[in-house]
């Protein structure tokens, strides 16, 4: 069965000492999906990509990643997946053209395949006159673009996104859910979180947490039929609005 | 070791392009090396005597003038009124007070003997003792003259005198500067190696790159391994500096082998750097990891041997020092430097120091975690 499956998982738990930030949660991610993680500030949403990344230890229940389990196998798992964080995560001081050498490099990747998709990139991204400029010196929206190709650079299987799009202006949101839509088409999973409801309606699939626990899953259009809402920020709002956790 | 050398490029690019990590590595060993050694010196110059000459004999201006001649002591005050020279005492223009009676010259003549009265400022304790001594030994040096004046028979002084005469092996002339400069050599290692790597890897947790490696199917041991070797190197550069400006600054030739040097100073910096890595394990900003490695610091120096002499600690300071890898390190370079001891003499502090990285570097690795 997990072998069709990107992400599994039953009854997944974090616990913070007696705060319970990931409570029970259980869902399926399809491969070649994108799945929308959606919830409020504080609903747990980093918490449970943290521990599918390999980031953050399970307290209970069972998961895996790429048909790999995450108590035993998350070193193996860390070579199926990319992973782009809240945090702006390339290095400010290495070159656009240095931080793809050094992520491709450490993914134990070749000099010629690193040396093909640098310049695949640098091309889609209209990037070639900044190839050796500093990264700290690019326009947030560029940057975040960079992070995903750098994300995705070694082609994994699953590509993990926390609030990529966060500040950054529609038409770079635009170009951004672009890129995702071509990772996905090549066969790459994607898992994203967001605050943008109209990005939620870009999904395949779209799942809300609410105080720890999955509230809701479904395909967009679905989960506006049955909360009887015209778009998907109607039916986050119905649905986060019950939130008893006070949001961050 | 292919990602161990994609770390090292990354390392090493990032380390060049940051200009105060630069400025460090090349400003503080000159700065630290040839200003230092002048300020840490136990001899004591230019201490301020008030004299109370009550006799206005011959004798005590001649003692006046032999102790003034040193260098050692400058003449703040001349009077006859001992309160007149408290006075000075206690508005800090006189360290000393020399008080010689009125009867000094007539005593010595005809009873053969007479006191003289000396007071000293101790606040500052180590120049109150050496000042003292210092006019003591000039006192016994006029007396010694004043005898030979006088009393030219028997051949044989009735009263048996020890002379003590001595010589300073190793460092014939006393220098201070051949004994300062090692040890500040060896803080300037330890400063380098702890606060650059400790920095370094907590940055990367403020800034959240950190995470993204951890992300990564990076081993943690070519990870922390990547961090340490650019830094092992640079304080073997600074350690090459620093060597020359002793030799250019002060014409300090280490008597012992460079070779022995370097093998204790390339065991030592990973001592110190994984020092520097365990403080980042535990920090979470750069100012907490400032602050520890500060406070460790000042530990290390105060409790080193680099002011102080360890053998004069109290038992419990010695043995606090036994876990100060910078003690084992000013040790082997004083022995190095001024004594030419070789890799067998120093075997046991090689020994210590295999054992200081070993277990450093490790805790930091275990407590390096990936996931939390």
């Amino acid at each position: 069965m997990s072998e069709q499956k990107a992400i599994t998982t039953n009854k997944l738990t974090k616990k913070f000492g007696d705060f319970t930030a990931v409570d029970e949660i259980s869902f399926e991610v399809n491969k070649g999906e994108i799945f929308g993680f959606l919830g409020a500030n504080g609903a747990g949403k980093t918490t449970a990509m943290r521990m599918l990344c390999g980031l953050s230890l399970p307290t209970s229940g069972e998961a895996t990643v790429a048909g790999l389990n995450v108590y035993k196998e998350n070193e193996k798992i860390k070579r199926s997946i990319g992973y782009m964080s809240q945090k702006f995560s390339l290095y400010d001081d290495l070159t656009v053209k240095e931080n793809m050498r050094f992520y491709g490099g450490i993914y134990g990747k070749s000099n010629a395949f690193i040396k093909q998709k640098t310049a695949y990139i640098l091309d889609h991204l209209h990037l070639e006159k900044e190839a050796n400029v500093l990264v700290k010196s690019l326009p947030l929206g560029w940057k975040q673009k960079l992070a995903f190709s750098v994300a995705v650079f070694h082609a994994p299987e699953i590509v993990f996104l926390d609030e990529p799009t966060g500040g950054v202006d529609p038409v770079t949101r635009r170009e951004f859910w672009n890129m995702i839509y071509v990772a996905a088409a090549g066969g790459t999973t994607v898992f994203v979180t967001t605050h943008y409801m109209d990005e939620a309606e870009y999904c395949d699939r779209v799942s809300i947490m609410v105080d720890g626990r999955i509230d809701a899953l479904d395909t967009p259009i679905r989960l506006k039929e049955k909360f009887n809402a015209a778009s998907m920020d109607e039916v986050f709002l119905k649905l986060a609005r019950k939130a008893a956790r006070a949001a961050d | 070791m292919r990602t161990l050398k994609f770390l090292l490029q990354k390392e090493f690019r990032q380390i060049f392009r940051d200009p105060s990590i630069i400025r460090l590595i090349f400003m503080m060993p000159v700065i630290q090396l040839l200003i230092l050694p002048w300020a840490a010196d136990y001899e004591i110059k230019n201490i301020k005597l008030s004299v109370v000459d009550k006799d206005h004999s011959d004798y005590s201006r001649q003692l006046i003038a032999q102790v003034t001649s040193t260098g050692y002591f400058q003449l703040a005050v001349y009077t006859n009124s001992y309160p007149e020279a408290l006075e000075q005492v206690e508005s800090g223009n006189a360290d000393l007070i020399l008080e010689i009676p009125s009867s000094f010259e007539k005593e010595l003549i005809k009873e053969d003997e007479s006191t003289l009265f000396l007071a000293m400022n101790a606040i500052d304790g180590v120049k109150a003792n050496l000042g003292s001594a210092y006019l003591q030994s000039i006192i016994q040096d006029f007396n010694k003259e004043v005898r030979i004046e006088w009393i030219q028979f028997p051949r044989f002084s009735p009263e048996t005198q020890i002379e003590i005469t001595s010589s300073n092996w190793f460092n014939p002339l006393m220098n201070y500067k051949y004994f300062m400069v090692p040890g500040i050599l060896v803080i300037l290692l330890t400063m380098i190696g702890t606060n650059l790597s400790s920095i370094n890897i907590v940055r990367e947790k403020e800034i959240g790159t950190i995470e993204q490696i951890n992300v990564t199917p990076v081993k943690k041991f070519h990870f922390i391994l990547g961090k340490l070797l650019p830094f092992w190197l640079i304080g073997l550069v600074v350690l090459t500096i620093g060597l020359f400006i002793s030799w250019a600054a002060y014409g300090i030739v280490p008597v012992g082998s460079f070779i022995t040097i370097y093998a204790f100073a390339a065991l030592y910096l990973f001592a110190v750097l994984g020092l520097g890595l365990l403080i980042s394990t535990y920090a979470q900003t750069q100012q907490q990891a400032m602050l520890l490695s500060f406070f460790i610091m000042m530990v290390f120096i105060l409790l080193g041997g680099l002011y102080t002499s360890i053998d004069s600690m109290p038992d419990w300071a010695k043995w606090v020092t036994r876990f100060n890898p910078v003690s084992y390190f000013i040790e082997v370079m004083r022995m190095v430097v001024l004594k030419g001891s070789g890799l067998i003499d120093i075997k046991r502090h090689l020994l210590i120091m295999f054992g200081f990285a070993v277990v450093l570097n490790s805790w930091a690795i275990i407590n390096y975690r990936k996931r939390s």
